[in-house]
């Protein structure tokens, strides 16, 4: 499927939040301003056509790099360039060619539709934006769409409260369908939704992929979700890019001690008896992470260079990963 | 089964509206046997939560239990008045939630909220209450448990706290803990910590389970038996390993091939066509007739009743009517 030259090439991206007290309880207080580093120095390239996933537990970064490539998040360094074109969306308004390209679908459909809009209007809101049509050739696109995504044409004139969860998220994807795009970032696009819904919008959108040649990038925490759809895997731990490689290899042969401890977490549902090593430790608190390798409090296989350097990403079979380990090795 | 922990007969639980009365859920029975852990799953809205609920008698009003009896050790509880209910609760059944600080008071340390419930369900003296305090957040893996003990719940993770959650649910050392979606707010590599702990200490002190949860994978590692619900009604029940890889009721095995796994090959996941029916427009016959592969004339006319399978299965499903016996009660 996946061909040649990257579609989204990210490097070095970097986001920090300001999270200090107010001017007068630093004074007040003698405290400094505090950052927290959401995403640090990650690289990673997304082929056309392919699906690349970021996994990671809550305040990994994961959402943050999603944000940051739709323009939503402002990167505080490094680069994201589509289809060649560097995205710099705090110098100027973006071309609307390029903008056009990407969409992205939410996590939760309960927040992402305005209630007040009826559904046509939600899916054709895009298509008027970049003049892609006029007049009714805009309603026939809405019905169109509304048909790709499983949904009867006749629903153009409901509002989004007269949908459940999972046809929600089918008119979200119609609306990010609707500007004819080649790119998706989709947000945990199915935890919002129950097993069996997921499993509809997930078999969804890998017809939609087939059909539109789509490029997703899928933002989940859930790594049978990941497993069912990614070519390409990135695990995030602390904003920070521990691990890539294809999705085989990491599921069969993760490199980094985190990746491991993920696939152990998940719960064995084919009762194959796999053997697992119990995890341990939570996520540290972001504000102050750990010394060097940002893993080391909870790795397995921590050595004294962990505590002290941070280990730079090193090639691997499929991909790279970040990890003192491999060096020694 | 001989003296279950946990007896649900009929349990019918309705919600009257201005549109006419809800039923929510509709003649479920199962038993919960001594250190058994009992799945209960579902999707969103099948009813899990609220058997939970009936069952420690805590159904939000205007819901109310219209049918049925609830037995624990051998003692009806649901026709108990409010005050008797009340001792039991915490004291006999303890309870876990999803949402580990809506259980615990912000305003008073663990200590205080441990040392209260401990003393309030067991004779003892206040030094001793601090003692088996200590003993227990030790136990469900708190460090430093001697010294966090008076710290606040805020000064705590959500895996920690969830860890309180469950020393708090256990301390009173009840014959029957409910968990109701005990890991959903928790990040994976927690979510297993947390199931461990759990499982651990309830067969340590030989406490019975009752497990809700929409995930199947929870279920597959900690529980002996599963209850799938649909629309309010019991579609099946048996032990872990059959339910999970040979599921009788077309429902479950639909849920099952639904659910991706980190072993799978297969290009697309099995699905359901459409959704879980309203509340106010199940259909006749079985609950899951417009969406059954498998569906029958006999199906959208007549209720299934729970057929027993042997091996403790039952099955709400008329595929198997000729092979099972009927159950007296339906």
């Amino acid at each position: 499927m996946a061909d040649g030259a990257p579609l989204l090439d990210v490097s070095g991206l970097t986001r920090y939040f300001d999270v200090s007290k107010p001017w007068l309880n630093r004074v007040l207080e003698r405290e400094q301003r505090q950052f927290l580093t959401a995403v640090a120095d990650a690289s990673f390239s997304i082929k056309r056509g392919e699906t690349f996933a970021l996994v990671g537990e809550s305040g990994s970064g994961k959402s943050t790099i999603a944000k940051m490539i739709v323009g939503l998040l402002t990167p505080s360094a490094g680069e994201i360039r589509f289809d060649g074109q560097p995205l710099r969306f705090d110098q100027g308004r973006i071309s609307r060619t390029l903008r056009r390209r990407f969409q992205m679908i939410f996590q939760d459909p309960f927040a992402s539709l305005n209630p007040r809009w009826r559904v046509g209007d939600i899916i054709a809101e895009p298509i008027r934006t970049f003049g892609l049509a006029s007049g009714p050739a805009v309603t026939a696109e809405a019905r169109r769409l509304l048909d790709v995504v499983g949904l009867s044409a006749t629903d153009i004139n409901k509002f989004p409260h007269e949908f459940s969860g999972g046809q929600r998220q089918r008119i979200a994807i119609a609306r990010a369908l609707s500007s004819k795009p080649e790119f998706i970032v989709c947000d945990e696009p199915t935890s919002a939704l129950d097993v069996s819904v997921q499993a509809q919008i997930l078999n969804l959108m890998r017809d939609l992929q087939d059909e539109f040649g789509l490029t997703y990038l899928l933002i989940s925490h859930d790594l049978s979700v990941v497993r069912h759809m990614a070519n390409r895997i990135g695990v995030l731990y602390l904003g920070r890019l521990v691990e890539q490689a294809d999705a085989k290899r990491l599921f069969t042969d993760p490199q980094h001690p985190y990746s491991r401890m993920l696939l152990d977490a998940v719960p064995d549902l084919a009762l194959s008896g796999r053997r697992r090593q119990p995890v341990t430790g939570e996520i540290p608190n972001p504000i102050d992470p750990p010394p060097g390798c940002a893993f080391h409090p909870r790795c397995p296989h921590v050595m004294e260079v962990c505590r002290r350097e941070l280990p730079a990403p090193r090639e691997t079979a499929t991909g790279a990963a970040a990890c003192h380990l491999l060096t020694t090795a | 089964m001989a003296d279950p922990v946990l007896s649900v007969r009929d349990l019918v639980v309705e919600f009257p509206t201005r549109r006419g009365t809800l039923r929510a859920l509709d003649q479920v029975s199962f038993d919960i046997a001594r250190g058994e852990v009992l799945g209960m799953v579902g999707e969103s809205g099948a009813g899990k939560s609220l058997t939970g609920a009936a069952i420690i008698g805590l159904l939000e009003p205007p819901g109310r239990i219209a049918g049925g009896e609830v037995w624990l050790s051998g003692e009806r509880i649901d026709t108990l008045p409010a005050e008797k209910m009340r001792r039991i609760r915490g004291r006999r059944i303890g309870m876990v939630f999803q949402d580990p600080l809506t259980s615990l008071n912000p305003l008073y340390t663990v200590a205080q909220q441990l040392i209260e419930t401990i003393r309030t369900h067991l004779d003892v003296g206040e030094r001793e209450a601090r003692r088996r305090a200590v003993a227990l957040l030790d136990r469900v893996g708190i460090p430093a448990a001697a010294r966090r003990i008076d710290d606040y719940p805020h000064h705590f993770s959500g895996g920690m706290r969830q860890r309180v959650v469950i020393a708090l649910a256990l301390a009173a050392e009840p014959e029957l803990v409910i968990a109701d979606e005990p890991t959903t707010a928790l990040d994976v590599s927690v979510q297993a910590q947390i199931i461990d702990v759990l499982k651990e200490i309830c067969a340590e002190r030989g406490a019975s389970v009752m497990l809700i949860t929409h995930d199947m994978g929870v279920i597959a590692e900690t529980a002996d038996r599963v209850a799938v619900l649909y629309a309010g009604r019991m579609a099946e029940i048996g032990p872990v390993r059959d339910v999970i890889t040979a599921a009788e009721h077309p429902y479950t095995r639909g849920l099952m091939g639904s659910i991706p796994t980190l072993t799978q090959t297969a290009d697309r996941l099995t699905q359901i066509p459409g959704s879980m029916p309203r509340l106010d427009a199940i259909p006749a016959g079985c609950a899951f007739n417009p969406r059954c592969p498998e569906v029958m004339a006999r199906c959208r006319t007549d209720r299934p009743v729970m057929l027993n399978r042997g091996g403790r299965r039952a099955v709400a499903c008329w595929l198997h009517a000729e092979a099972g016996k009927e159950r007296a009660h339906g």
